[in-house]
């Protein structure tokens, strides 16, 4: 095992990791701040990938397409949250996974409905297709290191959004104290759309992001929301920090140990059984890392008294 | 109970004299939600477009969706045997859903005719004289494609497959043909979208080639970021990683890959020629190979109707035996375990306009039965 596959296995776990972070700060912003598990965070997901899909095919262009993943994930998260999701902030955590659940099936059936059951296409955008080759002789894809930086500037963004603005005040005083900051004269309805609205754009970009990479099909999102939910049980809930810090921790094990248990293993048994341990150990590994972690901080590595 | 049977017998009769009740009731279990919609949407319309163009009313098909969970196909079964008594079931996709249907339905006196799965344990220790494949056995298509591997000089394959019942069939499937050495076997998680660690690691390998059986999106996935990753080593798969429902996901990415399939649309016969031009009209698409299963296993059980009544199980369980219909592959007949023995071809992915689709280069294996034909007693 050289270095250099070592390194690219590292910026693969990076990718990995940042493209969670996206899916997990808008579900952890939703959870810390309103209280409410959100199921349907994943089919927003879906929803971003099949609008840059869409716009994708009909204009040719990739921004655009960007562009269409965040508005229609935020439009779409917005109308949810005036239409259903506003009714579940009383009721409790039961109520609110069962309505969200319904939401992941109409949405499902809604997208096949409208574009079919067959996996849409969405490619990467000419100038950015292909590897470059790094410092050290790495070749790495044009579009991974692209999906890396996109996140690392969406994540800035969200640390200027919530510490450095009004909103951003507002919000994290919804955290603390709801009534309060009702109390105080703020719009608290309007700040949960919004909310919700920008937690669904950050899932919709990702969406689009990973689409071009992956398959645009009915159902994708269910499998990311779950390790988006371990990621912000890690972080702990309702941090943007730990969002990151989880996402990129759980992107990093994933990736790393499923490399290089079935290796450890080898040295140790036959390669047949070793790659078939190797591989069903390695995708236990990101929940054993979440109990572990719970062990140590039972709220999670940046998670307040809950 | 057997006055009961006779009773329902009558009663079918005499609704069959009136004309107002179909006597032969086809109940379809297959996925038409969910990630895996596109195979059971195709198996039903290729199934049905055969159904349709015989155009007989003493058919009745029920179709009901799977969702792709193993429950919920066991919970459809038991209502379509016990109050809906379907005759013949069909439709299942996958075989961990095929597993826990099959050997209950055809212990119930039902007929079983799979489109799709093909589970090596159906095939060979718990066969049933009820149970057909019209599909293939699980292994069939990457035997091929090992054959494959051979004839085109490779030497050193990197392989990878899911890490469930079929992946391990697939690759046990194709390292049974295939004579070279292993640069490197990796089980992918079963749904995984993200391949870049496992490119990496073919990329360091010093592999001549990879062979990969991932369905579905999972195949999308790996094509898409595989071509993106600057490595460019021959990629050769079955078929189900390239079927026409795909391809267009894919794209350029695939093109000129290698892969097996037991039908292509370019297959020339009479029947294949109708089938294919009466399906594009019919739903404005290619056909998929699943299609053609869909398509070739009502057209058995047609033919098996023309010659005896599906009550009168034993001559009704000879009429598909002898499967003397024209299939879509041209020539169809079934071994002692009523699994197929037939041709599979290599095929490869090429650009038809701005369609992508695949043509036939080679047969890679003829008349080719499986290995587990020799495990079945019945």
């Amino acid at each position: 095992m050289s270095l250099i596959l070592i390194l690219e296995q590292v910026l693969n776990g990076l990718q990995f990791g940042v493209m969670l972070f996206l899916m997990a700060a808008g579900l952890t912003l939703v959870f810390g701040v309103m209280g409410l598990i959100n199921l349907a965070h994943g089919a927003l997901y879906m929803v971003g990938a099949f609008a840059a899909a869409a716009v994708a095919g009909a204009t040719g262009s990739f921004l655009l397409a960007l562009v269409a993943s965040l508005a229609a994930a935020a439009a779409a998260g917005a109308l949810v949250e005036v239409t259903v999701i506003r009714r579940l902030y009383d009721r409790d955590h039961l109520d609110q996974v069962l309505a969200t659940f319904a939401l992941i099936l109409i949405f499902s059936e809604g997208t096949r409905w409208v574009f079919g059951s067959f996996p849409l296409f969405l490619d990467v955008p000419e100038y950015l297709s292909g590897p470059v080759t790094l410092p050290g002789g790495i070749k790495y894809p044009l579009y991974r290191l692209t999906i890396i930086a996109i996140g690392l500037v969406v994540g800035a963004g969200l640390f200027w959004l919530i510490a450095r603005t009004r909103i951003g005040i507002q919000i994290r005083a919804g955290e603390a104290d709801r009534e309060m900051i009702a109390a105080l004269g703020v719009d608290i309805s309007k700040l949960y759309t919004l909310v919700f609205a920008l937690g669904a754009a950050l899932a919709g970009l990702a969406g689009a992001l990973v689409g071009a990479i992956q398959s645009v099909q009915v159902g994708m999102g269910e499998p990311v929301l779950i390790l988006a939910f371990v990621v912000i049980v890690i972080g702990g809930i309702g941090s943007i920090k730990g969002a990151l810090v989880g996402a990129l921790l759980v992107g990093l094990t994933d990736t790393l140990g499923g490399v290089f248990l079935p290796l450890l293993f080898a040295l140790m048994m036959e390669p047949a059984t070793a790659t078939s341990l190797g591989a069903s150990l390695a995708s236990m590994l990101i929940y054993i890392l979440m109990a572990l972690v719970l062990l140590v901080r039972p709220s999670g590595l940046f998670g307040g008294s809950a | 109970m057997k006055a009961l049977k006779s009773l329902a017998l009558a009663t079918a009769v005499s609704a069959l004299a009136l004309g107002a009740q179909a006597d032969t009731k086809i109940g379809m279990i297959t996925t038409l939600s969910g990630g895996g919609a596109g195979l059971g949407v195709d198996v039903r319309d290729g199934f049905m477009l055969a159904i349709e163009a015989a155009g007989r009313d003493d058919v009745e098909v029920v179709i009901e969706d799977d969702q792709r969970k193993p429950e919920s196909a066991v919970q459809i079964a038991d209502q379509m045997i016990q109050s809906e008594k379907v005759d013949i079931m069909t439709g299942i996709i996958w075989s961990n859903l095929a597993m826990a249907v099959v050997p209950s339905a055809t212990a119930q006196g039902v007929f079983y005719l799979s489109p799709n799965a093909g589970p090596s344990v159906l095939a060979g220790k718990r066969c049933h004289q009820n149970y057909f494949n019209v599909a293939w056995q699980n292994d069939n298509l990457h035997e091929a494609a090992g054959a494959y591997a051979n004839d085109a000089g490779l030497k050193n394959s990197y392989i990878l497959a899911p890490n469930y019942p079929a992946g391990k069939d697939a690759l046990t499937g194709y390292k049974r043909m295939y004579d070279g050495g292993l640069a490197g076997e990796t089980y992918t998680k079963l749904g995984q979208t993200d391949y870049a660690a496992e490119i990496a690691q073919i990329r360091a390998s010093g592999a001549d080639s990879v062979y990969f059986f991932l369905p579905g999106g999972m195949g999308i996935s790996f094509l898409k970021q595989y071509a993106d990753s600057g490595v460019d080593l021959p990629v050769v798969g079955p078929a189900f990683s390239f079927d026409q429902g795909i391809l267009q996901a894919v794209g350029a990415a695939a093109l000129g890959v290698k892969n097996t399939s037991q039908w292509n649309k370019d297959l020339d016969n009479a029947a294949n020629a109708t089938f294919v031009s009466a399906f594009q009209e019919k739903y404005g698409r290619l056909p998929s190979l699943y299609a053609s299963q869909g398509y070739d296993t009502a057209n058995l059980i047609l033919s098996a109707l023309d010659k005896a009544d599906v009550k009168d199980q034993d001559a009704f369980r000879a009429a598909l035996q002898a499967a003397e219909f024209d299939s879509v592959r041209g020539d169809f007949k079934f071994g002692p375990n009523n699994h197929p023995v037939q041709n599979i071809y290599v095929r490869e992915v090429i650009q038809e306009g701005d369609v992508f689709t695949n043509k036939i280069v080679a047969t890679g294996l003829s008349n080719h039965a499986d290995a587990y034909a020799a495990e079945c007693n019945m």
